[in-house]
């Protein structure tokens, strides 16, 4: 084992792999990375397993130190990155020397970066995923002066220089994939029409739970009986508006379900910062 | 009633079975005999299925699997050959401290409803709850069954914080916070008992299903029992003989 030294944790840091399904019916959500897609393109390209943990890094990068070799490929949001004082990019597997620093800087383009190292971080499996979550895992989030555990590697045996063209659609694309949610159905035809053909924008309590939006949408309907959520799942509120619900939501919930958003779509809406806009687009499944 | 439950696909990666059924134990007790069947019928597949209520979601671990199929095949089964399960649950005695000290809404409950702090004691005691499913928080039961007499509405404006282990009321349910958080439920007591332990496979002692009561303890009973458990001394056990 080796480690990585946390010299500045940025603004909102946290280690995460695919999530823990398989304790919802505790009520223990499923957590995850939340553009699952980047974090999977990030360890596929060191040749990890596509649920190795990775750190997702939000709107403000760490400042990491690295005591011994490895190999590491960031994806995701675009920042000003600098390996050892020379500008490095997404998309590309790098060997990582002893006592190597890596300084993230402004953020270009997306919201939330994913840092994958060989063989991923090595933080303590809790309910089957090293995801941290309050209550959960030990830790909830990056702390200046952590350090975390990675695999001491040869970085002969990794996938150096391996570089992908990333199309990261995800990152400036603003239409977002949904299904009808189970209560669709019970909107006006004058609403469920609206919901389609306005532009929504983020508000800035936003996090990793839910992200309410801003534009009201009027609510003419009962509360439900408490049923199952998903992340990805979009409620009307009876105050009126929509909330988005993201990787660390409850399993469960009593307000209207009204959209459920795609895979894809939910990594869109990571990507997105406060105040930015998106639409909602529905797609039909294939009922064979 | 109808057996047969509105079928939606939720997702990419779910299917949401969802009953107009009024909220009791036999509903529940079908339910769970339907999940059982499921269970079996997706047996060595990759598959997780959750009730709440009135609902169960079955969750693809992979969007990849046959989850057209599976539609197609839930909308075609005939409901009313369903065999319910018999006797399925355990049942749980859970100590509770009503003290007003941690009871912090029985005197407020008492006023709104005409009745004295220990008659809520003695309503919320002599009740059979069900446990209906895990949710909100990790651990957090829903039990149904709380006689009608305490039933109340949520607080107007949510607690910051409450300790782990208030017990609370919110219209018709009554439930245990497992770990401190804000708290929107009326407060009438607290439980020593620990209802979530992630360093378990099986993190929470207890099953939708399950049968719980609760009785009262002292203060002092109630420190002891905390002291127990620091010391991995107290078991909660599921009643066989109940």
């Amino acid at each position: 084992m080796s480690n990585i030294h946390i010299i500045q944790p940025g603004f909102f840091s946290t280690i995460q792999d695919l999530g823990r399904n398989q304790f919802t019916h505790f009520g223990v959500p499923v957590s995850g990375a939340m553009d699952s897609f980047s974090a999977t393109q990030a360890n596929l390209l060191l040749n990890n397993d596509r649920n190795d943990a990775v750190l997702e890094i939000t709107m403000t990068g760490p400042i990491l130190q690295f005591e011994s070799e490895t190999q590491i490929c960031i994806c995701g949001a675009e920042f000003e990155m600098l390996l050892d004082d020379k500008a490095i990019v997404n998309g590309k597997a790098y060997v990582v020397s002893r006592n190597s620093k890596l300084v993230f800087k402004s953020i270009k383009k997306g919201f939330r970066a994913y840092l994958a190292v060989q063989n991923g971080f090595k933080i303590p499996v809790v309910l089957g995923s090293r995801s941290q979550y309050q209550g959960i895992t030990e830790q909830t989030r990056l702390q200046k002066g952590d350090v975390l555990n990675i695999e001491t590697v040869s970085t002969t045996s990794g996938n150096a220089g391996a570089r992908i063209k990333i199309e990261n659609e995800q990152l400036w694309e603003t239409e977002i994939p949904v299904f009808k949610g189970p209560e669709f159905v019970k909107l006006s035809l004058e609403q469920q029409n609206l919901i389609l053909n306005t532009k929504f924008s983020l508000m800035p309590e936003g996090n990793r739970m839910a992200i309410p939006l801003r534009e009201p949408f009027s609510n003419e309907l009962q509360g439900i009986i408490t049923g199952p959520v998903l992340p990805g799942t979009v409620q009307l509120t009876p105050s009126g508006s929509l909330i988005v619900l993201m990787r660390d939501c409850q399993v469960t919930g009593g307000y209207p379900r009204i959209l459920q958003i795609l895979e894809k779509g939910l990594c869109k809406i990571a990507q997105k910062k406060p105040g930015e806009f998106i639409t909602f687009k529905m797609v039909e499944y294939d009922p064979h | 009633m109808n057996l047969k439950p509105q079928i939606i696909r939720y997702g990419e990666r779910a299917i949401l079975l969802q009953w107009d059924f009024k909220i009791t134990s036999e509903n529940l007790h079908f339910i769970l005999s339907f999940k059982k069947y499921l269970d079996d019928f997706y047996i060595k597949r990759n598959i997780y299925i959750n009730n709440t209520y009135n609902s169960l979601l079955v969750f693809y671990r992979s969007s990849i699997d046959c989850i057209y199929d599976d539609l197609s095949y839930l909308k075609t089964l005939d409901f009313s050959t369903i065999k319910p399960l018999r006797n399925s649950g355990n049942s749980y005695h859970i100590p509770v401290c009503y003290d007003l000290e941690f009871g912090l809404d029985l005197e407020f409950l008492a006023t709104q409803k005409s009745l004295e702090v220990n008659e809520i004691i003695n309503l919320h005691t002599a009740a059979d709850y069900t446990l209906y499913f895990m949710g909100f928080l990790p651990g957090f039961l829903y039990l149904g069954g709380m006689p009608e007499t305490l039933a109340y509405p949520r607080k107007i404006h949510p607690r910051k914080s409450i300790l782990k282990g208030a017990v609370g009321i919110a219209e018709n349910q009554t439930g245990i916070y497992p770990t401190s958080s804000p708290a929107g439920w009326q407060i009438i007591g607290n439980s020593p008992v620990n209802l979530f332990d992630k360093n378990k496979t099986k993190p929470s002692p207890f099953e939708a299903g399950d049968r719980i009561k609760f009785y009262e303890i002292t203060s002092k009973e109630h420190q002891l029992i905390t002291n127990d458990i620091a010391q991995g001394t107290f078991q909660l056990k599921p009643e066989t003989d109940v």
